[in-house]
Order: structure tokens, then C-alpha cells, then sequence
């Protein structure tokens, strides 16, 4: 981006402008995000910066909302925190719950997705599919669709999953399978474009030359397709997972109370008194976001290297 | 030689002929790469295919009156449309009320009539009710309990809704209803609602995907054009959002932007508005242009980037030697080759933005809300089919659109990160 010589003053001037308007727009873009984390330090009630704050005055700091975190919805939270307390905090603080509720979702939505993402996505990459485009555009129109209309599809769907063949057979509102089944069809495009992608630079070859060395299908998917697709497995298997675990509208619909999730918790938060220690919850969040991106930039650099692509 | 191998076709060696093993090795291979696929299409179907299609049959099905009133619906089928109701009809009518005041079914079946005549569920609740006192002649006892049942309106709008098929849910949502005679008009210009909100969404939506150009091009073009070592750190800066919890940049964004939030109380520290003049950008349609624009500029800088760095720099290099000024080589030169991205961006912000829930729910106020939040509302008063019938129009239009991504862009070309 360097100026070029011949550049006339009026040109030069621009060129400045333009890396200051750029440099405003990644501050838009980034700094509503870290704004929130000196912020759940606040020792006040507030969603500003308090004087003591600006002023750097540790008064003016405390971990009190991180605290409330954990106490909320315990039976004794004013007891001595010895074992017993941890294991009320453990079984009881509301957000410890939805924490569980959020992994446990996450896990088995991110296993259905990947599993059945990939296996889908091996056969697309396929010459020989029939009807690969249509198929292609069906199975990534769960991220097309607003939610609303997946989910209100599932509302009436699960209230009665058999209704549509005659005979009435339970329910799958209010059950962790029918959440985990919904997570994991809004997971399964993220899967599958990425691992085409992946597919994409594969050479088609190496099977056929694994296959000549006498190796079977399994030893060749194991020895040879898999460490190679590898990575895009991974990375497609991490949005599926983030997927599920930001996703509230689903949630609001299907679940019961037994299945809060931290966004669904997040939702009542912000809805309700919304109080810092919301902001609490988020600054864990923004952290987990940042671990998850570096691991798939990793990722992605390692493909690179292995398909032989210069990074970029 | 060539008269021999017409005449002799090839075979493998097993003495087949080569034609038909070369087809069955085909048919083999497609079908292995089907199965492949087959689990995960099953999964789709039921998960997505099948809740989506049962729902958009909830919107031109609606069995509250047929399924409760039997007798009524057979006098209908008996008797064409136009048929003055006799006292066999009343009679129908009181023996359906009855079954409904032991069944507990007056309130569903007087919904289902409501969509069609606005303010007759209370008029079917209410004789449910007096259905004990009852008795022949049922026209003169109907009658009594209120006139009403003389208006042909009220009959038109029970025969109406005594088949359980209707449009009736489409008229409503696109602001139109039907007239006592049985004609279709549009309804009185201060209740129209629908048409009006599918206008905003779509204008939010443009005004939103517009914006997100304006401000994503230069940063797609920075990126583009740095040395790659400074592009990727930058991009970190562009996927660091993509990558967190929109939940959590809503509540960012509710906390600089609320009225006691950072950005008011800076601007009044620094004296450039006062205390009473706190700016209202929050819980308003501000507030839902703002966070939406922030939500979905990645999707936009992400396809721009991924165009602009085929682009060769030779071009403009070429454009200026040959004398054009900057802005020249820019407009003409730069800017076409960038289109393609601009497309797929575009199209893909505007299919995600029309179809947004979660930051108009929370940040819209009351004028931010697109139709997302009123298939809510709906749903949440329990108005099943109208919230089926708005659903199917907003998925008809996605549909459209996703189609139009498809031909233009190519599914294969969605990229994330």
C-alpha cells in the first residue's frame, strides 16, 4: 500500500484520509467488543465509566459481577465457602447450570453435525453425485432460512413428532435430543462448506493410488483421506459447536426450563433488569470466541502448508 | 481394421461388453457417493424439510369450525353458497353449540370465524354458552339470544369457515379481508399493517446491506492490497467479531448506546451535548440499523476481500501510464472488476438482514421490529396460521433470493473466514 511516486499532493492526501477512515472502521468493529471487559470489572451498579475507574483507582474496580456469577440461584451463598459450598454453587448457581445445559447441547449438536457433515460432504465432493447441486443447496439452506421459521416449524414439529403419520408418540419439546437435533441442523451447512472446501484441493488421485498399493476403503479414509481433511473437519466441527453454543431462538421456542443454555440465559438478562453482571458473562465469552478463532486460524495455516497453498 | 471393431464390440475381460460395464461401474460409483450423502439428507428432511412443510399446511388450514361443527359444515355442503339459512340450518347451529359447550370447544371455533369476521368469537363464545336453554324453533331461539344471527354476513363468514382450507390467512397478511357480499378489498387504511412491514423490512434491510458496502469496501481493499503478514493480523480484527457471540455484541452495543450509556456520557463530559439532550440511539429503529450493520459487515468484507485479491494492481498501474486520473482508474477500471463481490456480499447481507430476529427483539424498540418479531407476536398469541401464513411469504422471498445467490455467485463459492 505504499504511495506511489508519481502520486500528486491532492492524491497523497487522500491516501492518508483513507487509512484513517480505515482505521475508524476496524475501531467499529472491534472496540464494542473490548469495551465490555474493563467494564465488568465495574464496582458500581453502572454501564459507564465511573471517576474512579477513569482515574485508575482500584476502588473503583472489583470482581463483585464475576462473583454474583457464581452465587446466583445457590441455596446458601452467605455460608463459608468451604466444600459444601462449591458443591451447592455446582449444582445450583443458575448460570453453572446453563453452562452445563451449553456444553452438553453444544457436544452431541457438534458430533451429530460433523459425523454426518462430513460423510455428506465426502460424497458431494464426488464427481459422480447425482443431483449435487440441489442437494448442495438443501443442506446449506438451514443457514438461508431465518430462524424464526425453523424454529416455529420445530415448535409445531416436536409437540407432536409423529402427527404427521396419524399416531400421537410423545413429545420432543422441552428434551435435550430434540434441542441437540435442532443445533445440529444449524450446524451441518457451517460442516459442510467447509469441508468441501477442503475436499476441493484434494487429489482424487491418492485414492486411487492407495487403493493400487492394497489398501481397502477403510484403510484408505483412515490412512489417507482423514489426515488430510483433517483440518477442515476440525474447523467446520468449531463453527457447528459456536453455532450452537450463540444460538437463543431456538432455544426460546423448544426448550423447556430445564434446558437453559447461557444465551438463552444472556436473553432474560438483557431483556429484564440488565444488570453488569451480564457483562461478566460476556467478557468469559469474548475470551472463549478469541481461544476459538486463534485455533482455527491455526488450522487453516496448517492446511495451507499441507496442500502445498501459500498462506493468505 | 475399422470393419472389424464395428463389428466385434469391445469387451472386458470377463467377456462382457465394455459399454454396459463401463455403465454399471457408473451406476456403482453414483450410488456409493449417494449413500454418502444419504444419512445427512434424512437428517435434514426430518429436522427441517418436514416441521417447515407442516407448518406452511397450518397456513391454509385451519380446522377450528370444521372440526366442531359437523352438523353446520353438512348443512353447508347440502345447500349452495347464496341459500337463504332455513330453520333446518338454525337447527344444525344449536345442535353443533351444544356439542361445544360439553366439548369446551366454542373458544377455537370462534377464533377460526374471528379471522374471517372480525368480532364474531365473542357472538359464538356467548351462545355456546346459553346452548343448554336452546329449543325449537331454533331460529326464533337463536335469534333471541342475539340478533346477530340474522346477519348474512355472519353465515357467509361460517360457511366460509367451516372448510378447513382457507386463504383467509394470506388475505390478512396482506392487509386485505372479505366483505359482508363475499367480495375481497382491502381493509380500511388505518388497520393496514402487513404490506407497510413488509415495505419497512425490506428498506431496513437495503438501507443496512448498503451501508455495510460503503464501510466494508475500503477495509476489503486495505486487505487486499497489504503484504500479507499485516493483511492477516488486520483480518484478525475483522473475524474477531464474526467469531463472538452475537449476544454479546448486542449487549456491547446496548451499553455504549443507551441513554446513561459510554457514548452519551462522553459526549456530555465532553460539553458537546447536555444532560437533557442525550441521544436516543437505542431501542429504536437507530438501534436496529446500527447493531445489524455492525452484526453483518463481516459477511460483507469476507466475499469483497476474497474478489479483490485476484485483482491484478497491473491494471490500474496500466490505466494511470495511459494517462487516466486516479478517480478515472478507479471508476473504470477497478471498480468492475470488483463487482462480483459486491454482488455476493450484497445478496448475502440482504437474505440474512430480511430475515433478522434476535437484534430487532432486542434493541428495536417498538418501530425497529421487522417481520420476524411479528411471526413472534403471533406465535406468542397463539394466531398459529397467520404467523404460518407470514412465514411462508418471508421464506417464499429468502427462497427467491437464495436462488438468485445461486445463480449469480454459485452456493460452492460461500466462504467463511
Amino acid at each position: 500500500m505504499a504511495i506511489p511516486i508519481y502520486a500528486s499532493p491532492a492524491e497523497r492526501a487522500w491516501q492518508y484520509a483513507y487509512r484513517v477512515i480505515c482505521a475508524a472502521i476496524f475501531i467499529f468493529l472491534v472496540a464494542p467488543i473490548l469495551i465490555i471487559i474493563p467494564l465488568s470489572f465495574n464496582a458500581e451498579p453502572y454501564f459507564t465509566f465511573t471517576k474512579e475507574m477513569l482515574s485508575f483507582d482500584p476502588e473503583g474496580y472489583s470482581t463483585r459481577w464475576y462473583d454474583s456469577l457464581l452465587t446466583l440461584g445457590m441455596q446458601a451463598p452467605e455460608n463459608v465457602r468451604d466444600a459444601s459450598w462449591w458443591s451447592d454453587a455446582w449444582n445450583n448457581a443458575t448460570w453453572i447450570k446453563a453452562t452445563k445445559n451449553s456444553l452438553i447441547v453444544g457436544f452431541w449438536a457438534t458430533i451429530l453435525a460433523t459425523v454426518l457433515g462430513t460423510l455428506a460432504a465426502l460424497g458431494l465432493s464426488r464427481p459422480e453425485m447425482p443431483y449435487r447441486r440441489v442437494i448442495m443447496a438443501l443442506l446449506i439452506s438451514p443457514m438461508i432460512v431465518p430462524i424464526i421459521i425453523i424454529a416455529t416449524g420445530l415448535f409445531f414439529f416436536y409437540s407432536n413428532p409423529c402427527g404427521i403419520a396419524g399416531f400421537s408418540c410423545g413429545r420432543l419439546t422441552a428434551t435435550y435430543i430434540g434441542l441437540i437435533m435442532a443445533h445440529a441442523t444449524l450446524g451441518i451447512p457451517f460442516v459442510i462448506i467447509t469441508v468441501t472446501a477442503t475436499l476441493s484441493g484434494f487429489d482424487q488421485s491418492l485414492i486411487r493410488a492407495s487403493a493400487s498399493l492394497g489398501a481397502n476403503p477403510r484403510v484408505t479414509f483412515f490412512k489417507v483421506i482423514m489426515p488430510l481433511i483433517l483440518p477442515g473437519v476440525i474447523s467446520g466441527a468449531l463453527f457447528a459447536f459456536v453455532t450452537s453454543f450463540d444460538e437463543v431462538v431456538a432455544v426460546l421456542f423448544i426448550a423447556g426450563p430445564e434446558q437453559q443454555t447461557i444465551p438463552r440465559q444472556m436473553w432474560n438478562g438483557i431483556r429484564e433488569a440488565i444488570s453488569p453482571a451480564i457483562l461478566a458473562v460476556a467478557t468469559l465469552l469474548v475470551i472463549v470466541s478469541i481461544s476459538l478463532l486463534a485455533t482455527v486460524e491455526l488450522l487453516r495455516r496448517r492446511s495451507e502448508r499441507l496442500r502445498g497453498v501459500t498462506p493468505g | 481394421m475399422s470393419e472389424a471393431m464395428t463389428a466385434v464390440p469391445l469387451t472386458t475381460s470377463d467377456g462382457r461388453p465394455l459399454k454396459s460395464a463401463l455403465a454399471s461401474a457408473q451406476l456403482r460409483a453414483k450410488r456409493r457417493a449417494f449413500f454418502l450423502v444419504a444419512p445427512l439428507l434424512l437428517f435434514i428432511i426430518v429436522t427441517f424439510i418436514l416441521p417447515i412443510g407442516q407448518m406452511l399446511h397450518r397456513s391454509v388450514y385451519h380446522d377450528g369450525l370444521s372440526a366442531n361443527a359437523p352438523s353446520l359444515k353438512a348443512w353447508f355442503a347440502a345447500n349452495p353458497e347464496g341459500t337463504v339459512p332455513d330453520e333446518a340450518a338454525y337447527a344444525a347451529l344449536a345442535a353443533d353449540f351444544k356439542t361445544m359447550k360439553v366439548d369446551k370447544t366454542a373458544g377455537i371455533a370462534g377464533t377460526r370465524v374471528n379471522y374471517t369476521l372480525p368480532e364474531t368469537r365473542s357472538l359464538i363464545t356467548a351462545t355456546a354458552r346459553n346452548a343448554d336453554d336452546l329449543a325449537p324453533p331454533y331460529k326464533v331461539a337463536l335469534l333471541a339470544v342475539d340478533p346477530k344471527w340474522g346477519d348474512p354476513a355472519v353465515w357467509q363468514a361460517l360457511r366460509s369457515a367451516s372448510s378447513a382450507y382457507t386463504m383467509d390467512f394470506y388475505l390478512i397478511s396482506t392487509d386485505y379481508e372479505r366483505s359482508p357480499d363475499g367480495t375481497i378489498q382491502r381493509v380500511p387504511e388505518n388497520t393496514r399493517i402487513y404490506v407497510y412491514l413488509f415495505v419497512k423490512t425490506f428498506i431496513l434491510s437495503a438501507l443496512i446491506t448498503v451501508i455495510c458496502l460503503f464501510i466494508a469496501f475500503p477495509v476489503a481493499h486495505l486487505l487486499a492490497t497489504l503484504p500479507m503478514a499485516k493483511a492477516n493480523l488486520l483480518m484478525i480484527l475483522v473475524l474477531l467479531p464474526f467469531w463472538t457471540s452475537l449476544l454479546v455484541r448486542t449487549t456491547s452495543w446496548i451499553v455504549l448506546l443507551q441513554g446513561q450509556g459510554v457514548v452519551n456520557e462522553a459526549l456530555i463530559a465532553l460539553g458537546m451535548i447536555g444532560e437533557d439532550g442525550r441521544l436516543k440511539m437505542m431501542y429504536n429503529q437507530a438501534g436496529t440499523i446500527i447493531v445489524m450493520t455492525h452484526v453483518l459487515l463481516p459477511f460483507m468484507i469476507l466475499p469483497l476481500y476474497s474478489v479483490m485479491k485476484t485483482i491484478p494492481p497491473s491494471y490500474a498501474r496500466a490505466a494511470r501510464s495511459l494517462g487516466a486520473t486516479s478517480w478515472t482508474t478507479f471508476r473504470r477500471i477497478y471498480l468492475p472488476q470488483t463487482l462480483p463481490g459486491i454482488g455476493a456480499g450484497a445478496l448475502l447481507v440482504f437474505i440474512l438482514a430480511v430475515g433478522y430476529y434476535i437484534t430487532p427483539a432486542l434493541v428495536g424498540g417498538a418501530d425497529g421490529q421487522l417481520i420476524s418479531n411479528f411471526i413472534d407476536f403471533h406465535m406468542d398469541k397463539s394466531n398459529w396460521s397467520l404467523a404460518a401464513a407470514l412465514s411462508a411469504m418471508l421464506l417464499a422471498g429468502v427462497l427467491v433470493l437464495y436462488w438468485l445467490y445461486d445463480r449469480l455467485v454459485g452456493i460452492d463459492n460461500l466462504k467463511l473466514g
